[in-house]
This record gives structure tokens, C-alpha cells and sequence, in this order.
């Protein structure tokens, strides 16, 4: 096959490229330039759009002797996945731009291109296993638990999946390093990215506020309705957040509060205990199924945050009265801190069935 | 590398011996660099004195382009205008900018046609508007995108009427036209660009130009550049410089027949794409073609995976597609600048490289055209 090889300049993408070499494919590797003024060189562990990176992937691909392009899709990757960032944020939501990503830039964008340019497919890093199963194509977890990427590859409907290539999802990160060290991959020691890659400092709140402006407003407690504090803007909280509320928390009595809720309408900031976090039923909407949608309340798991542990839950798709779809998650036991904008990943054990955007989550 | 420049050159890299030295080796290495240094200059026509060697184009530029707007200015305070074409290499638009970013040059760039000539009726203007206050004129001898050349006679007699130095950026020319050197006040080579070594090049300085140095240190070339010369490298350059000058006329009227066949052929073959650039005075070897309703880099990587290279004319550190400036200054809309793609011909070219080029060419401008253009 002829393969895309997104290179990153990171670890995973190198070794993830090489081994679809190794399989044989005609293999291309290509990296993304997301930012339109690139900083230089990583800081620590945050970024990957550096021209370091940018050097680095250009080193993997000459260890490989394929060859290599920058594509530049940085003003996609602004009107598809930062605009929308600062949008739902504005909206008082925590969106995760890495499942974003992954459905308009990485598996839409550059996938779309790759094929029209003749390739077949487009290989990441990604920890993912995609197998084949009765009903077609499967998303499954790795079998790296610490490493596995699934929950941001839910959004990958079967078209995607069919040109989508993750040779790594069978492999632990320690395996890959390993591989990459003997491969001569001189990315090997290089740091894992963390953080939102286009928020160099990872000071979300602060870049936040440059974008929307500040909005002030009161951190009303929300059992007694009573102001606890004041802040500059409510769409820098996210619900389940402890730090950094600046209310002396814990309280008096010693009980550590919690943000419950988030107005941005009203600029309102709501904190309580931890009980007023906890969540049995989680709505979404904005379906992304990885194959087939469930027609039946399915018995499974959900996952709802990047590297949250699955909860048992029966998963029903219903349509209101609008005609909109809706996905409910009725969870077998309580959860914490389930902020609307998050993606709630459905599994059927190692499968991905599909995600939705989290809407609202209430208690029984 | 061409033969006689890898000769040369081998012949020297075995020989002990710094130019700047004054035991016998030394001495020996010096008549090399001496000699290699009346070739060059001959083939210029200019004085050997007048030579003085560099790392390579980009140094020559800088130097001139730093040393002369410096020299003046610290002569007389008042010379703050440079005086710049808008379709410069970055070897001349890097420093140009950077001597109005911080050394307070006030930078005039100078307008191009659709061609990519200079308005030297434009220049004519800036230069009878207050003389005394320009401290150089910078005009590149012919355009590495899109080959064009300039009227370079005509633009040196009128700084020379306004007395304000000349400074051109002859990299691409040297080899390809008749380069006069004699006619500006200073001008940029490199080795590399007729089949020389990379790392060499050369400043051509009037003598009594007065221009301030970039490297100080021993003074080697003639107080204006400090460094221990690179024997072995001007030997080849001096012997890549001889050799394209003596098949100059025959090896040009051949590639400029065969990258008019190209551009013929293609532009016949293919609706939607434009030929850029000066149709009548340009480089030989330079067709510069714009392709409707592709992007350039589909263009390039396909052609690449057909076993054709081409380049997209400029790209920056991160390799990042933007539109070239010497297109944007001609006018061209982004989006046809990066539809863009320059075609090199050389000696070695072959009728049947061209006609490979038009196997491949229809299918992929016809699979870029479904990725679509850039944006």
C-alpha cells in the first residue's frame, strides 16, 4: 500500500513509520505544520509543533530513506480545532481538541488529501488497535493500558477507520522506545507531549482570557447561594476543579469545594462538596460511531475523560422530540466530575462503538 | 561537481600548505589561490584586486549589502535609504531588512513588472529624490525563481550618474549570462552555482569602495574579510568558473532550446498553466510554470514519487509552503503563487528527461487537481 506516515517528530510516530516500512508499504512521511509562527524548541514536555519537531520528523524520515514533506494545514487546524476550542470554552463547556483534531485535521483533512493524492492510508502513532471484525473495521484499546489512545480516536466514523493505520496499538511504549533506540531513531529519549499542544506555557486560563476577554463574576457556593469569592472569567473552570479557586477552600468546616457548575450566561462560577459532583447519568449528543450505531441499550463501558478509567453502563441512543439524537450513559456506579464538552467514549469491552459530547449529567 | 572543478580541487586538498604563510608551502598554496583568483577575474572582467573570496554567495551578499550601507553611513550620517529590489534572494532581503529592523535604514523596496523587471523608472525617481541620503542600490542580476534578468547596464549607468554604489546579486547569473562585473560597484558569486564547491564564493569590490568588514580577525582578504583562505575549495571554484565560461555560449543556446521545448510542450499539453517570468531576457535553465487549481507541493511531492525533481523556488526553515515574494511583488494572487513550481535544466539534461516530464506531468496535474489547491 502507499502509506502517509504523519511524523510528529516524537517517539511513537518514528517507530510507528518504520514499521510500516518494514511491512513493506510504500510509505511517505509527512508532518504537520499547525502553527502558523512556530516557536523554535520544545519547552520541556509541551508542544509538538516546534521547528524542532519539524527537524527531528525530518531526521526520521532520512533514517528511513523515505521521503518527507510539511504539509500546512495550520489554518484548518485554527478554523477546526482552536476556534472551536475557544467556542466551547466561551460557552462555559471543556472541550478536549485532540479528539477534534483527530476527526477534522489528522482523519479528515490530511486523509482526505492523502487519498486524492493516491495513497491509501495514513499511519500514526496513535495506541490503537484497529481489527477486522464480522460487521467490517473495529477500533479497539491497546494493549498498553498506560499508553492506550482510543478515547481520542472515538470520534473516527468507519470511513476514517478504513484508511487509518496504527501500528504501535499492539506494543507497550516501553517496547517502542526500545525499538526506536535500536532502529536508530535518534527521537528514542525524547520526551511523551502532554498538555494542549497550542498552548505553549500551558496556562489555559490565561490564553483563554487573551481570546475572550475578561468577564468577571462571583463563586457563589452552591448549597447556601451565598458569593465565596470572585473571578475574571467563568469560562476558565471547569467542573470538577479543585485548585486555584482563590476561596480559601476548604471551607470553615474543613470541607474542600469543588467547582459543581459553570454559568458563562451569568458569569456565575458555582462551588459545593464532592457529593455535588457525583454523576449516574451522562447525556451527550453529536454522535461520532466508529461502525454501526448501537440499536439496542448496549451493555457496556464508558469512558469519560483522556485517561479515565471505563465505567460499566447500559447506553441507550434515543431521539427527542426534536428529532435530535441524544446518547445516554445510565452509569452503574457514581462518577465525579463530569464536565459538559468532554467526550464521553462508549465501549463494548476493548471496542470502540462510538462518543458523543457530553451535554449535561445528573444523579438518580 | 563539474570534472575540472573536482580536479582542481582533489589535486589541492593533498597539498600542505596556508596561503598566508611565508615559508615555501605556504607560498606554494598561495600562487593556487592567486592564480584562481586572476582566472575568476578575468572571467568578470575585472582586476584581480578585486576579488575577494567568502564562504559563499550569502556571505558575499551580506557583506556587501551590511558593509556597504555601514561604510557610508559612518562617512556620512545622512545615507539612511536603501535602496532594494523587491524580488531579492533572502541572502540580500535578510540583511536589508535587518539593517531597517535595527540600524535605522530607512528600506525603499523597488517595484517589479508582472515579469519580474525592475520599474527603473521607479528607481530612477528614488535615486533623483535626494541622492545624498541613499546608501547603497541592491538589484539582483537575474531572479533564482523565475530567471529573470535585468537590465543590469542600464540600472548601473544611473547609480553611477547619482553617484550611489551597486551592489548585484550575480549568483545565478554567473555561468549562465555574460557577467560584466565591471559595470556595478560590487556583486555577489558563488561556487557552487556553475559546478564549483559549496562553501566558496566571492565579493567583487571595486577597489576604493570603502566597506566595513563582518569578520575580523587576520585580514587575509584585503582588510575586508578575516579568515585563513580554503585553497583546495578556490582552486575548484576558479576552475568551475573557467570551464563554464569557455562552453557558456554552446552549453546555454542548448539548455535554453531544450527549456523552451519544455515550457512549449507543456503549456500545449496541459490547459491551465501559465509560464512566469521574463519570456525573452532570462536565465537558460529556469522554466517557471504555474499550475490552475493545484498546489504546489502535491505537484512536487508526485513528481518526486515519478522520479522527477522540481522545486517550489523558496521554503522556510520548517519547510513550510508559503508564497514565494518574488511572485507576490510580480502581482500573482497567493493562491497561483502556490500552485507554483520552477523547473531546472542543466548541462546534463536530456531531451529525454523532458519527455519523461510530459509522461508523468498530465496525471499528476491531474491528481493535484482533485486534492485541490492550497489554502
Amino acid at each position: 500500500m502507499r502509506v502517509v506516515a504523519a511524523l510528529s517528530g516524537g517517539v511513537d510516530s518514528a517507530v510507528a513509520a518504520a514499521r510500516a516500512v518494514e511491512a513493506g508499504h510504500d510509505v511517505t512521511g509527512i508532518h504537520l505544520a499547525l502553527a502558523r509562527s512556530p516557536q523554535s524548541h520544545r519547552t520541556g514536555a509541551r508542544g509538538c509543533c516546534t521547528l524542532e519537531d519539524a527537524r527531528d520528523a525530518r531526521r526520521v524520515a532520512d533514517v528511513l530513506g523515505i521521503p518527507f514533506y510539511v504539509w500546512d494545514l495550520s489554518e484548518r487546524f485554527v478554523e477546526d480545532v482552536i476556534d472551536d476550542f475557544v467556542e466551547e470554552y466561551a460557552a462555559g463547556r471543556t472541550p478536549n481538541p485532540c479528539l477534534r483534531c483527530n476527526e477534522k485535521i489528522k482523519f479528515t483533512a490530511v486523509l482526505d488529501r492523502s487519498l486524492a493524492l493516491g495513497f491509501d492510508a495514513v499511519a500514526t502513532g496513535h495506541y490503537a488497535r484497529l481489527v477486522e471484525g464480522p460487521r467490517g473495521r473495529e477500533l479497539h484499546r491497546a494493549v498498553d493500558p498506560a499508553k492506550d489512545q482510543s478515547y481520542v480516536l472515538g470520534v473516527l466514523d468507519s470511513e476514517q477507520l478504513a484508511g487509518a493505520m496504527f501500528p504501535l496499538g499492539d506494543s507497550l511504549k516501553t517496547e517502542v522506545r526500545e525499538e526506536a533506540g535500536r532502529r536508530g531513531l535518534l527521537v528514542a529519549d525524547k520526551p511523551d507531549s502532554h498538555d494542549i499542544c497550542f498552548i505553549p506555557d500551558g496556562d489555559t486560563g490565561a490564553w483563554l482570557r487573551d481570546r475572550i476577554g475578561a468577564s468577571p463574576g462571583d463563586i457563589v457556593d452552591a448549597e447556601s447561594g451565598v458569593a465565596v469569592g470572585h473571578h475574571e472569567g467563568a469560562f476558565a473552570y471547569t467542573v470538577g476543579q479543585r485548585r486555584g479557586l482563590g476561596i480559601g477552600t476548604p471551607t470553615p468546616e474543613g470541607a474542600r469545594r469543588y467547582v459543581v457548575g459553570v454559568d458563562t450566561g451569568t458569569s456565575t462560577v458555582l462551588v459545593g462538596p464532592p457529593v455535588l459532583l457525583e454523576v449516574d447519568t451522562v447525556v451527550g449528543d453529536r454522535p461520532r460511531w466508529c461502525g454501526p450505531a448501537p440499536d439496542v441499550a448496549l451493555e457496556g463501558q464508558v469512558q469519560l475523560r483522556a485517561h479515565g478509567d471505563p465505567v460499566d453502563a447500559v447506553i441507550e441512543v434515543v431521539t427527542d422530540d426534536a428529532g435530535a439524537t441524544q446518547v445516554v450513559g445510565h452509569l452503574r456506579e457514581r462518577v465525579r466530575g463530569v464536565a459538559p464538552g468532554q467526550a464521553m467514549v462508549v465501549y463494548d469491552g476493548t471496542r470502540v462503538v462510538g462518543s458523543v459530547t457530553i451535554t449535561r449529567s445528573t444523579r438518580a | 561537481m563539474r570534472p575540472e572543478a573536482v580536479a582542481a580541487m582533489t589535486a589541492e586538498l593533498t597539498a600542505v600548505g596556508n596561503p598566508s604563510s611565508l615559508h615555501s608551502s605556504g607560498r606554494r598554496a598561495r600562487r593556487v589561490v592567486e592564480e584562481s583568483r586572476e582566472s575568476i577575474a578575468a572571467v568578470l572582467g575585472v582586476s584581480a584586486g578585486d576579488i575577494v573570496f567568502t564562504s559563499g554567495g550569502t556571505e558575499a551578499d551580506n557583506l556587501a549589502v551590511k558593509g556597504l550601507y555601514r561604510a557610508r553611513r559612518a562617512a556620512d550620517p545622512r545615507r539612511t535609504r536603501v535602496l532594494a529590489s523587491a524580488v531579492e534572494h533572502h541572502a540580500v532581503l535578510d540583511p536589508v531588512e535587518h539593517l531597517g529592523a535595527v540600524e535605522d535604514a530607512e528600506v525603499q523596496w523597488l517595484e517589479v513588472d508582472h515579469l519580474g523587471r525592475l520599474r527603473v523608472d521607479l528607481l530612477e525617481k528614488q535615486l533623483v529624490s535626494d541622492p545624498g541620503s541613499i546608501a547603497l542600490v541592491t538589484v539582483m542580476w537575474a531572479n533564482n525563481e523565475v530567471g529573470t534578468t535585468q537590465s543590469m547596464a542600464e540600472i548601473a549607468a544611473l547609480c553611477a550618474e547619482h553617484g550611489v554604489p551597486l551592489h548585484s546579486d550575480a549568483v545565478q547569473a554567473l555561468g549562465q549570462l555574460d557577467v560584466d562585473a565591471s559595470t556595478v560597484d560590487s556583486l555577489a558569486v558563488s561556487g557552487h552555482k556553475v559546478g564549483g564547491p559549496h562553501g566558496v564564493g566571492a565579493l567583487v569590490l571595486r577597489r576604493g569602495l570603502a566597506l566595513e568588514p563582518l569578520l575580523h580577525g587576520g585580514g587575509q582578504e584585503r582588510d575586508v574579510r578575516s579568515g585563513t583562505l580554503d585553497a583546495p575549495a578556490i582552486a575548484g571554484f576558479a576552475a568551475a568558473v573557467l570551464a563554464s565560461d569557455a562552453d557558456r555560449a554552446k552549453r546555454t543556446a542548448r539548455v535554453r532550446l531544450l527549456r523552451d521545448d519544455l515550457v512549449a510542450r507543456v503549456t500545449t499539453t496541459i490547459d491551465g498553466v501559465t509560464r512566469n517570468g521574463d519570456p525573452v531576457d532570462n536565465l537558460p535553465g529556469i522554466a517557471h510554470l504555474s499550475f490552475d487549481g493545484c498546489a504546489g507541493d502535491a505537484l512536487l511531492l508526485l513528481l518526486d514519487a515519478a522520479g522527477i525533481e522540481c522545486s517550489r523556488g523558496s521554503a522556510c526553515s520548517a519547510g513550510v509552503p508559503r508564497p514565494s515574494h518574488v511572485l507576490l511583488a510580480m502581482g500573482m494572487d497567493p493562491v497561483v503563487a502556490m500552485s507554483s513550481l520552477r523547473f531546472s535544466l542543466g548541462h546534463t539534461s536530456q531531451e529525454s528527461d523532458v519527455d519523461r516530464l510530459l509522461e508523468a506531468l498530465p496525471g499528476v496535474v491531474a491528481r493535484a487537481r482533485r486534492a485541490g489547491p492550497a489554502r
